[in-house]
């Protein structure tokens, strides 16, 4: 297992990372194919333009409605919850998440805890304080059972193990699962994973899982799944501890379908999964299954600071599909790991700094080109190029007046960097400078530096044209 | 955003005002000498105020608001009579149509004035389809060409339709789609200076992609994409190149092939 937690960013190896990633014509074949394939599945999703903006206009007020209310509405969560006999516990960030969760496996005396996927138990790093505790925490998701049994973590967050090929899950197969033999069919592979798998559910005595959508009215959990692995977790282990995000709630249970379509729509081009779970309670009395007992364990570890900023907060309208990494040029170039965060892509660079800190995150929001590739995907409309660019000022700046500083506000405040953008509007700003300026730059062309710093790595320097627009037009007014 | 065709468009008026843009007054005046041309011929008088630098673009996108403002604000009076501003760049001309509102949203006079300057910015594929309403008839040999599209003139400002309308007119012009057409070139202003290994890849990856169509060449019309495939190709010592739409247009219909 690998216990080198990979939550800290340093910028320095952001861009070391993805160097060598670009580097990687293998890891870039194998994402550019894998996200075609799901660009495409996904556009055969939503044939009529008109009715996607229609889904995604209700998709997004209800989550904006949501979020309106959020307080009340995981006040009301709790309460629902509680009568039906489930216990609800707060986070306030990762190590309390990880200490209530080892704290009821404890109680409980368990050696082996199955897990279906659940995104932010990676964002707590909860298997290696599993570990630490002595407790086995098993994925059972194949892509999430695959990156653990590599020492990974997930490369993306609906497909975690969408960075590795078929002959490499084979080899890995075949050298860390006891029996199993070397072979490169699917089928197969799948079989070897489930024949491990099945026996664990049997024997686990606490299953985890994540959640997708909170129903506050009824005090219902619904998890989203194609592999029945979350089914297992929730249902035959004695204890179930459900965690999730304190965004992930909703008011009604009709909110739940235009959220659910647009999901699998958007994630994985699939008009519905092969399993929806609605969770309710545990096991009552005369019924012959389900969990004896239940948690739900509500995290919030930086989502209040997105909360209390009217802009950020619309990063919190996210429904996890994915989306925005499948069409993002970035994420398809240099894949999920380079970023070192839980969510990587564009959903990652807005709301990984909320979660860990401007100080380690704040190169994320320069990692994009702001073509918008994402912005016009997102299932609930968020704005994520003008997050970026929010988040770009807040790395470099203090607080703007009347708001709160962020976690790491300023931490790439630069004197340097001030200064060139200052100059830049100082010269801007001064029309008869500015066209001093480039009646000297186009003169002397020829001293054009060679090296232009990040422009020349792979292109020829810019050079200045013989005479500026301005002159040429200056002129031709002349004649 | 008004990409998709929701935008009311005036009659065609008898002068504009043209916004060359930064990148291209230093970097590829002819184009914006070209635009000036095309505009002239469908008998419009161009005004190009002399005060004119930047959009404020490259700061706003960097995360320094303050210093994009107080460029923009400098461009916000240079165009006081009610004539169109055209933008020969999809980029700026987004910008200033969508983003200098939002920019004065704290004085509502500045914001008043950014809005009505907004509501006359045009790029200039998308007035010489939908206002100038052109006619063009093409004076050139057969050729084949790709279009590449800036992301802001896709997404913003519905270039992409407009630059395919303009070229359709071209009866000795075959426009040939290329792998991954709607994706950006990696250039993203200060990105490709910040991450020069990610914006590399993705210009090198554009250039495989315009030039396994087998065109001649590609046309942009956003200097910024134009230049970084470019200088790309030029490391690459390939003699494939990009021209800007307006100059590719002139050089067609002009019978002045040779004028760049």
């Amino acid at each position: 297992m690998n216990t080198q937690p990979l939550d800290f960013v340093p910028a320095s190896e952001f861009k070391q990372r993805a160097s060598g990633a670009v580097a990687d014509a293998h890891l870039r074949k194998s994402f550019r194919g894998a996200m075609d394939f799901l660009i495409s599945k996904r556009a055969a999703q939503f044939p009529d333009p008109v009715a996607l903006e229609n889904q995604r206009s209700l998709a997004e007020h209800i989550r904006k409605y949501s979020l309106a209310r959020l307080p009340e509405l995981l006040e009301q969560l709790e309460r629902k919850l509680t009568d039906n006999g489930v216990k609800v516990h707060w986070a306030e960030n990762a190590e309390e998440a990880c200490a209530i969760i080892v704290g009821i496996a404890q109680r409980h005396s368990t050696k082996l805890m199955v897990k279906g996927k659940s995104m932010v138990s990676e964002e707590v790093e909860l298997n290696h304080a599993m570990a630490a505790a002595g407790i086995d925490a098993l994925e059972s998701d194949m892509g999430e059972y695959i990156v653990q049994l590599d020492g990974e973590k997930p490369s993306h967050i609906i497909m975690p193990a969408i960075h590795k090929t078929k002959q490499q899950i084979a080899r890995l197969f075949a050298d860390k699962v006891p029996g199993a033999a070397y072979t490169e069919s699917v089928d197969e592979l799948i079989g070897i994973g489930r024949a491990v798998l099945r026996e664990k559910f049997m024997s686990a005595e606490v299953g985890l899982s994540g959640v997708n959508f909170a129903v506050a009215e009824t005090g219902t959990l619904c998890l989203v799944e194609n592999e029945g692995n979350g089914r297992m977790c929730t249902t035959v282990p004695e204890v179930h501890i459900a965690i999730t995000g304190i965004e992930k709630v909703v008011e009604k249970l009709e909110h739940v379908p235009p959220l659910f379509g647009l999901l699998t729509r958007s994630a994985t081009g699939q008009a519905i999964t092969t399993y929806f779970n609605m969770i309710s309670g545990p096991r009552k009395p005369g019924e012959k299954d389900g969990p004896g007992e239940m948690h739900l364990v509500l995290v919030d570890n930086g989502r209040t600071q997105a909360y209390g900023d009217e802009q950020l907060r619309s990063t919190l309208q996210c429904i996890r599909c994915g989306a925005c990494m499948n069409h993002c040029p970035v994420y398809t170039r240099i894949g999920g790991h380079a970023y070192g965060t839980t969510y990587p892509g564009p959903i990652g660079e807005i709301i990984s700094p909320h979660m860990l800190g401007l100080n380690a995150t704040h190169v994320l929001p320069t990692a994009s080109s702001l073509c918008g590739a994402c912005g016009e995907v997102c299932p609930v409309r968020i704005p994520i190029p003008e997050l970026l660019v929010r988040l770009r000022e807040e790395a470099q700046h203090d607080a703007r007046p009347g708001h709160a500083p962020l976690r790491g506000q300023g931490a790439a405040k630069s004197r340097l960097v001030d200064a060139v953008w200052s100059g830049w509007a100082a010269l801007y700003t001064r029309p008869a400078f500015y066209r001093a300026f480039g009646w000297l730059a186009t003169r002397f062309r020829a001293l054009t530096p060679p090296m232009q710093g990040g422009w020349t790595v792979s292109r020829t320097p810019m050079k200045p044209a013989a005479r500026t627009l301005h002159e040429l037009m200056a002129e031709r007014k002349k004649h | 955003m008004d990409a998709a065709g929701s935008r009311h468009y005036p009659d065609k008026p008898a002068k504009v005002y043209l916004f060359g843009t930064c990148l291209i007054d230093m970097f590829c005046p002819e184009a914006g000498m070209n635009a000036v041309r095309l505009l002239e011929r469908e008998g419009i008088e161009v005004l190009f105020p002399a005060d004119q630098t930047c959009c404020g673009q490259p700061a706003h996108s960097s995360g320094f608001p303050e210093q994009a403002r107080a460029v923009a604000r400098a461009q916000l009076g240079l165009f006081p009579e009610p004539w169109p501003v055209i933008v020969p760049s999809g980029s700026c001309a987004g910008t200033m149509r969508h983003h200098y509102p939002e920019m004065f949203a704290d004085d509502p006079q500045l914001q008043a004035e950014a809005s009505a300057l907004a509501e006359r910015v045009f790029e200039l594929s998308e007035f010489l389809v939908h206002v100038a309403r052109v006619r063009l008839a093409d004076r050139g040999a057969p050729a084949r060409v790709a279009l590449h599209t800036s992301c802001a003139a896709r997404r913003e400002m519905g270039t992409h339709e407009h630059g395919r309308a303009l070229l359709a007119q071209l009866g000795a012009v075959e426009v040939v789609m290329h792998e991954h057409e709607s994706e950006c070139c990696g250039f993203g202003g200060t990105f490709s200076l910040k991450h020069p290994a990610i914006s590399s890849a993705m210009a090198g990856d554009k250039v495989d992609a315009l030039k396994e169509t087998g065109a001649e060449s590609f046309l942009s019309a956003d200097c910024g994409c134009m230049l970084s495939l470019n200088h790309t190709l030029q490391k690459r010592r390939d003699g494939f190149q990009g021209q800007h739409l307006a100059t590719f247009l002139w050089q067609r219909t002009s019978g002045e092939g040779g004028q760049q």
